[in-house]
């Protein structure tokens, strides 16, 4: 593969925040939109795809959850490594808006064969497509890719740099608990300010966690990464998060306990001692999880693995948004899906000379 | 009032009063109530946005002559239209239809009927909550300029309009104007 990025995480970081910033430039005077790293939106971009999602959350009430909203658009499906619940929500997701869904799984496909990434991408580019969801166990793929098709494309988590959409379905669900513990009548939070959040487990490869600080940070929370120093960033420099080894010391303090996977791998590479001991030291262990007051919020991005980051019965708790996180992942999906190709897509000029584009744009109130 | 592309509704005149709007409410109402032989099975729709304060006002009118609370619900269009990707397209509220609309008789309410793209888009969405018996419209102007065969069942005035023109109901009244670019008002 010719896209391999895996350099440290540190520079990485901060690699893909300028990367993400001239992505976004080049959108903007393409008209094509994309969504690589999370840092593509802004504080008011995540609330407006929170927007869009609650209102996809009516949709997915109905006995048909479907609207022809994106009827005649094409969503290919890119996954190079091996994914159920994030390509199921995507696919999920750009059904229920009524586009096609073309998917690809990197075992099945020509690059068994030899095929390079780039005439992969340019192939499926060719049968014409409106977006690309891609997934790949190499840091910056997306990114990559985004200049060998014309198509919108998103990013479904690459290597160990960002997962996007995990990170806005985590935002959206936090902000979600919060809204319905308060009172009717009272006006609820717009973000996550004032919430005190602490992620769990193996920081250092996440990118999840990579994305999650990002949007959490800007949307006013206050992170506090919590890991054994082997699997916690080398270097925080740039990001507004302070680290701990003291689970226990923090945990009477917070709002969210996000744990994250610990791969089996892990241990094999001697960075944590054994599953038991990260379990002990840093799991959501059934003790803690007795201790933990009811109104705090308990996550996990899944798979889990129930008695390694989280005791068997943790993840029942009530206050466990581990399903809601799923639920509300299509929903996050739909409302990307629907930014991307259908809610601010440019005005073609020229094309469709039979409308006028000023009488359709001033009729937003004054038309029926 | 702002509007997208930063321009401003300038309005050139009153086309109806407070008062002529309470009236067109109530001649609508009895319109709908006499129609329909009462208000059984009937239940008001207001379109985001413009059409949701006077679905709401209908809905009070129409208590008031029959002493009957007819089902109010609110409906987004935005999925449905037709110009998707073509401008930018955004709900602006989430749509609550709070009863089933199998066999209803439903009052679809919006304050100008234009091209009639948004009614078109309205059918579509409704179709998606249950085979209403019958669908009526009702507009507060009709404006005309139609662009697809759409007719409204109840209108508060018919207004001679030309396309490049902008009608803008809110509850102090109807006016009509243009929309102007926000720096040369100044």
């Amino acid at each position: 593969m010719t896209t391999t990025m895996e350099t440290s995480e540190a520079s990485t970081a901060v690699q893909s925040q300028t990367m993400a910033s001239r992505a976004t430039e080049a959108a903007r005077e393409s008209g094509v939109r994309h969504l690589v790293s999370i840092t593509d939106l802004d504080r008011e971009g995540m609330l407006g795809i929170f927007h869009l999602a609650d209102a996809f959350k009516e949709v997915a009430e109905r006995p048909i959850p479907r609207v022809p909203a994106l009827r005649g658009k094409t969503v290919a499906t890119l996954f190079f490594e091996a994914s159920t619940r994030t390509r199921l929500s995507f696919e999920a997701a750009a059904k229920r808006l009524s586009a096609d869904v073309m998917s690809f799984s990197a075992s099945t496909s020509s690059l068994e064969k030899g095929e390079s990434l780039r005439d992969t991408i340019e192939t499926i580019d060719a049968m014409g497509v409106d977006a690309m969801v891609v997934r790949h166990k190499s840091s910056g793929v997306p990114s990559q890719v985004r200049a060998w098709t014309k198509a919108s494309v998103v990013n479904g988590g690459d290597g160990q740099h960002e997962h996007p959409t995990q990170a806005l379905l985590d935002c959206y669900t936090i902000r979600e608990a919060l809204l319905e513990r308060t009172p009717a009548g009272v006006a609820g939070p717009e973000d996550l300010r004032g919430m005190r959040i602490a992620i769990v487990g193996d920081v250092r490869h996440s990118r999840v966690a990579r994305s999650d600080v990002l949007a959490m940070t800007a949307l006013g929370a206050e992170v506090v990464l919590v890991g054994p120093r082997t699997l916690l960033p080398p270097s925080l420099e740039g990001w507004p998060v302070k680290a701990t080894a003291d689970l226990d010391g923090l945990l009477d303090s917070l709002d969210v306990v996000y744990l994250l996977r610990i791969q089996k791998e892990r241990a094999q590479a001697a960075l944590v001692p054994s599953m038991e001991e990260y379990h002990e030291r840093f799991g959501l262990t059934r003790e803690r999880a007795a201790r933990l007051d009811e109104r705090v919020l308990v996550m996990h991005p899944g798979p889990m693995n129930r008695g390694v980051e989280i005791a068997p019965e943790a993840a029942d708790l009530p206050s466990s948004l581990i399903t809601r996180q799923v639920k509300n992942g299509v929903l996050i999906r739909m409302a990307v899906l629907f930014h991307l190709l259908g809610a601010g897509g440019p005005l073609p000029a020229g094309a469709f000379g039979g409308i006028e584009t000023g009488t359709t744009e001033t009729s937003g109130a004054a038309d029926a | 009032m702002a509007r997208p592309g930063g321009r401003v509704f300038v309005a050139r005149a009153q086309v109806m009063d407070t008062d002529e709007v309470s009236r067109a409410l109530r001649r609508i109402a009895h319109e709908v109530i006499e129609r329909n032989h009462g208000l059984g099975q009937v239940a008001v729709i207001g379109l985001q946005t413009g059409g949701v304060p006077l679905a709401e006002r209908l809905v009070a009118v129409l208590r008031e002559i029959e002493g009957v609370d007819v089902p109010l619900g609110t409906l987004d269009v935005a999925f449905y239209r037709d110009d998707i990707g073509l401008r930018p397209v955004l709900p602006e509220e989430v749509t609550s239809i709070p009863v089933d609309l199998t066999g209803a008789t439903v009052v679809l309410v919006d304050d100008v009927l234009f091209t009639g793209r948004t009614v078109r888009a309205a059918l579509d969405a409704l179709a998606d909550y249950g085979r209403a018996r019958a669908v009526q419209l009702a507009v507060m102007v009709d404006r005309g300029h139609r662009e697809l065969p759409i007719r409204p069942d109840y209108v508060g005035k018919n207004l001679p309009t030309r396309r490049d023109e902008v009608v803008d109901v809110t509850s102090e009244g109807v006016n009509i104007g243009e929309l102007v670019a926000e720096r040369s008002q100044r």
